[in-house]
């Protein structure tokens, strides 16, 4: 690029723009209560909040595609997810944290201050600097991995219950998993639908008591236990599941007209391999009781680094510790002379 | 600028049937988070593109009717129509700039 043209560039603002002191990653509870911490200590934390998507990985997270929260202290009657997150926005924005809408595909960590990339601008110059970088890219469903499912995605096969429950009415489905999630999904799904079955590979739950609890009382709930999901069935739309018993190995095919997946979650760690310390399941790794990755000036927090708790006050309490330790860091940096 | 048509059962057909321009079609509703996260988007991409393509939206909880008969089971759902058949689906909350690649045969 010639001087002109860098010279214009910096009179439009496109690379002018000094470092962040605190760009976060992500917009759930954690990069949320990080941004909240983050703005009310003067850091004004640019924000990279994500882009539209119908799964978790989008700008408020996995709490989007939720409907009632009922474990979120604070709310004793429940909150609906989506009106948490608008609520957590709306909070950090307050103190002044910047938003973008925009999703980072690519970080260059090697040198101070750290880059940051969006989608389309991956070649060019870095969307932003930073002097610290907060992950809280959060996690998003597992699929079950079977070459039917990007051909019936939208047709049948949902990874949004609160999205597509109404188009099964009258109808039966199943849902695939056995954790609090699965169980959520299947009670918010008999709104709907006549017959909800559970298809799970084991003979007992890992839910929380409570929810199996509420999924047992239901009458329009029932549960093939010991089962795998080993294709799905239909050329237009679903027409099935073909599953398989863990054990005997015998296949039969289901007949549903839908079905939903709930069989837990891989991080959104991608774009960190190879950068940041990861555990071989693609969770970030932190140093024991901080948020701190192997990279100086680089903290992670929610669901992108916890395989163990993943709750929307996990992630929160996290976001704020991420917070306390990228402005101390920053603080050591200063008064050391290098900030 | 153009901005975005709002269908129902008794105009879908009519609006989507006669027009010479492509007709892209959001069907939403109310509770649908991704449906609201890419309205704006989509009012964007009519005030841009209006000359291109017609944008219009169809709630399904109005039309359920028309939803099952365009086999939406998820939304949201776009679908270009061209001559009155339906000829691109596209499924799920998207950025801009994944719509835009969508739809760029049409612009």
């Amino acid at each position: 690029m010639g001087e002109a043209a860098t010279a214009r560039r910096l009179l439009t603002g496109t690379v002018s723009r000094a470092p962040h002191d605190v760009v976060i990653l992500g917009s759930g509870p954690a990069g949320l209560t990080a941004a909240i911490y983050c703005a009310r200590a003067n850091l004004a934390p640019l924000v990279f909040e994500g882009e539209p998507s119908s799964t978790g990985d989008q700008p408020g997270g996995q709490l989007m595609i939720t409907t009632d929260v009922e474990n979120y202290p604070g709310f004793p009657d429940g909150i609906m997810g989506p009106e948490l997150m608008a609520a957590f926005r709306a909070q950090a924005a307050r103190f002044g944290a910047e938003f973008r809408t925009e999703k980072v595909v690519r970080v260059d960590f090697s040198e101070q201050p750290y880059r940051l990339w969006v989608r389309g601008e991956a070649g060019a110059d870095s969307a932003a600097r930073a002097r610290a970088v907060i992950v809280s890219t959060g996690a998003r469903s597992l699929m079950l991995g079977l070459p039917a499912e990007e051909r019936l995605i939208g047709r049948g096969l949902s990874t949004c219950a609160t999205c597509d429950g109404f188009f099964f009415r009258g109808r039966e489905i199943a849902v695939v998993g056995g954790g609090d999630s699965a169980m959520e999904e299947a009670l918010f799904l008999t709104k709907f639908a006549t017959k909800v079955t559970v298809i799970h590979r084991r003979d007992q739950l890992r839910a929380s008591k409570i929810m199996q609890d509420r999924a047992f009382a239901s009458d329009r709930i029932e549960f093939l236990w010991n089962h795998v999901v080993t294709d799905i069935v239909g050329a237009e739309a679903v027409e099935g599941v073909q599953v398989r018993h863990t054990e005997t190995g015998a296949e039969r095919i289901l007949p549903l007209a839908g079905v939903f997946i709930a069989i837990g979650h891989q991080p959104n760690t991608d774009l960190f391999q190879g950068l940041l310390g990861m555990k071989p399941n693609g969770y970030l790794v932190t140093e024991p009781g901080s948020t701190r990755t192997n990279v100086p000036g680089v903290f992670a927090c929610g669901d992108a680094q916890d395989d163990v708790y993943r709750q929307a006050v996990t992630a929160a309490g996290s976001g704020c510790m991420a917070a306390i330790d990228a402005e101390r860091w920053l603080e050591a940096q200063h008064d050391s002379g290098h900030g | 600028m153009a901005g975005i048509t709002t269908l129902s059962s008794a105009t879908f057909d009519e609006t989507v049937g006669a027009a010479a321009k492509p007709v892209l079609v959001d069907f939403w509703a109310e509770w649908c988070g991704p449906c609201k996260m890419i309205a704006p988007v989509l009012d964007e991409l009519a005030n841009e593109h209006g000359d291109s393509i017609t944008f219009t939206k169809l709630n399904v909880d109005e039309a359920p009717e028309v939803a099952r008969r365009q086999g939406v089971m998820s939304i949201p759902t776009l679908i270009v129509f061209k001559g009155g058949q339906p000829s691109k689906r596209i499924v799920g909350a998207k950025s801009k700039a994944a719509l835009l690649e969508d739809l760029a045969e049409f612009l």
